[in-house]
């Protein structure tokens, strides 16, 4: 593993980690007046958009989820336009229309974020039969939580793609509850990844607290679509850190819980690999997290200097012309 | 002049499109060798093969998403969705994905997905088999939605759906798959959001798309020997609505009679109905009238069915009513239950 590699993960999942916090403390302030609505932070979960994306070239497809804000920045977002959309502004990447939870850049392969559970699953299925019908060797990684997995169009569509071979990467995000139900309370399984059997395709569990161990079972699974052998199934058991949207307090699960899951926090457990193993110096690691610092608060004050859309705005792309 | 079915013109109008375009393909149940519920499809599969004929399994909810995901990445999925009553079970891909996505995604996504469906009843298939559920997409932004009533139409408006860059629901009617008309050979588009009228007249409009426009036509026949001229608009896309055309016409005429298969409550009448009250309300010489189905789950037995569905003879009565509607009568009623 190349020193620089690893870096660049430690970069993006830290980048995820401040974007998400900046997030997280406008919603705290004692009044919220720049950002609207509700939001699905990602804070915990980095190392799966990280170790995902980084098997994926910039024309693969990735479909993404409520809690999408670590996907998108993963698969090359950009921050300023991320935040502009939370914002609210006419220079987010909707134009202010979607908000956090629908958004998306077909330029850079994201198909898009909606608050529909489940929903992206079928259209990440969609976006590989494309794929064989064009005869390219992209591929689809397709990001969705433990609570999609029992919405029916996760069944249906895993039996379609295996069926018909395609391209596609199932990435499940377990982080152990559905809003407030645990998968204790919604699974007679131990394992999600033991449904891909019943489709005949692979199924495999990662810790998706560690990066590179998403990154070799989904890298794994992301060659195995480009050779032609179809899809697979990769579980990556994870935790968010903070509550389900702004205005959980979390009563369903223990604080025994959550710190025994943050003593596995994903990026310091990279931090401590890459000093550890000498792979780079505290002083660079320092470095990063300046870098990513000050790309947080420049996309904080892009998004607050940006124009609002305006009332004559709101018919607009509605339909193409 | 060369005449020929419903059902043919679709499958000319399909066959025309995947010739002239690699990126068309058709997916959907039992679409290759059995052609289809309803042999729209028929030899489709010996044609273009496989690969451009889709033969999938029974998975509506998905089937619609995955022809999303095949949309916004290059092709012109045609999907087809064997009964209207089937595509509830498309409805979250549809409603919050593929009517949506280009708006939330700030105009850099295009759908161009076009959905076929057969809608209809007059086949004695009772409840989950014969509805025609259109007037609850036309309260979906982001989605256009056409209802042929003609061969020519058909064709015409199938080419213009599968050339169209945003999603469109194309609903055919079972029971007008094998009724003739002039169809072209070569391929031609008509425009969505123009409305056709079909007989020109100048005491009332009736307003109708798909079937009810041939019993529209048939009960203007039976008023005009009645001495009413009735004007039959047919609406053939009603999302856009072509609501021009039918205020224009209202404006003429003085009278409006909405005429729709599917069910009466909050249907394409009563928009129609608001719409012109809206716009042409000094106009109105009697009440709006609007024919529909009954508010009742579609029964099986012929004498059941038959009187939950619009008829010609249903149609007529809605216009006679007009006729005898006077607005002294109306004021006489108003005083007498005042001085009550």
């Amino acid at each position: 593993m190349k020193a620089g590699e690893l870096l660049e993960y430690y970069r993006q999942m830290l980048l995820i980690r401040e974007f998400e916090r900046a997030v997280l403390s406008f919603f705290e302030a004692k009044e919220c007046t720049k950002i609207f609505g509700t939001t699905h932070l990602y804070i915990g979960q980095e190392a799966v958009a990280v170790g995902a994306c980084a098997c994926l070239d910039k024309d693969d497809y990735i479909t993404s989820t409520h809690r999408g804000h670590g996907h998108f920045l993963a698969k090359g977002g950009d921050p300023r336009r991320i935040m502009a959309e939370l914002f609210g502004r006419r220079t987010g990447y909707s134009k202010g229309r979607g908000g956090t939870q629908h958004m998306g850049d077909i330029r850079i392969g994201h198909l898009g974020s909606n608050g529909i559970t489940g929903g992206g699953i079928p259209i990440a299925t969609g976006a590989a039969f494309s794929i064989k019908y064009r005869g390219t060797t992209q591929v689809v990684v397709c990001f969705f939580g433990d609570g999609a997995v029992n919405e029916g169009v996760f069944h249906e569509s895993l039996n379609m793609a295996a069926l018909w071979n395609l391209p596609v990467i199932y990435v499940c995000e377990n982080n152990l509850y559905a809003m407030s139900t645990p998968v204790s309370a919604a699974f007679p399984v131990k394992d999600i990844a033991e449904r891909a059997r019943a489709y005949n395709m692979p199924g495999v569990v990662s810790d998706g607290m560690d990066v590179l161990d998403v990154k070799e079972k989904v890298g794994a699974a992301v060659q195995r679509a480009r050779e032609g052998r179809g899809p697979s199934l990769v579980e990556c058991k994870t935790y968010r850190f903070v509550g389900h949207s702004k205005s959980d307090r979390c009563l369903y699960r223990t604080r025994e819980e959550e710190a025994q899951w943050r003593r596995r926090d994903p990026i310091h457990l990279l931090k401590q690999r890459l000093i550890e193993h000498e792979l780079c110096t505290p002083e660079a690691c320092s470095a990063v997290e300046r870098h990513v610092k000050e790309a947080v608060e420049d996309a904080v004050r892009y998004a607050d200097e940006s124009p609002w859309p305006s009332a004559e705005d709101l018919y607009g792309d509605l339909f193409a012309g | 002049m060369r005449t020929t079915y419903y059902i043919k013109a679709i499958q000319e109008a399909l066959t025309q499109a995947m010739e002239a375009d690699e990126t068309v393909f058709l997916m959907g149940e039992d679409i290759g060798v059995y052609g289809g519920c309803f042999g729209v499809t028929r030899g489709m599969l010996r044609r273009f093969g496989k690969k451009r004929v889709v033969e999938t399994p029974m998975s509506e909810a998905s089937l619609l998403g995955v022809a999303i995901g095949a949309a916004v990445t290059g092709l012109k999925p045609v999907l087809e969705i064997m009964f209207m009553d089937f595509i509830t079970l498309c409805m979250d891909q549809i409603v919050n994905h593929a009517s949506k996505m280009r708006y939330i995604y700030g105009g850099t996504v295009s759908v161009p997905l076009v959905i076929r469906t057969a809608a209809g009843a007059g086949k004695r298939y009772a409840s989950s088999h014969s509805q025609s559920l259109e007037a609850m997409f036309m309260n979906v932004p982001g989605l256009k939605i056409a209802a042929p009533s003609t061969p020519y139409d058909a064709k015409g408006l199938l080419k213009a759906a599968i050339d169209d860059p945003d999603p469109v629901l194309f609903v055919e009617h079972k029971l007008l798959y094998w009724t003739k008309g002039h169809v072209p050979r070569e391929p031609y588009t008509l425009p969505f959001g123009v409305a056709a009228t079909r007989r020109h007249g100048n005491d009332v409009t009736i307003v109708a798309h798909s079937r009810m426009v041939s019993a529209a036509l048939a009960a203007s026949e039976t008023l005009a020997k009645e001495g009413v001229d009735a004007e039959v608009i047919d609406l053939r896309t009603l999302s856009p609505l072509d609501t021009d055309t039918i205020t224009a016409s209202v404006e003429k005429t003085g009278r409006l009679v909405t005429v729709e298969e599917g069910y009466l409550c909050n249907g394409i009448g009563a928009e129609i109905s608001a719409r012109v009250a809206e716009r042409a309300f000094p106009s109105l010489k009697a009440p709006i009238v609007r024919v529909g189905g009954a508010d009742v789950p579609i029964p099986y037995s012929p004498p059941l069915e038959d009187a939950a569905i619009p008829q010609t003879a249903d149609i007529v009565r809605a216009v006679r009513t007009l006729f005898k509607w006077r607005f002294s009568q109306a004021v006489a009623v108003r005083r007498a239950e005042r001085s009550k």
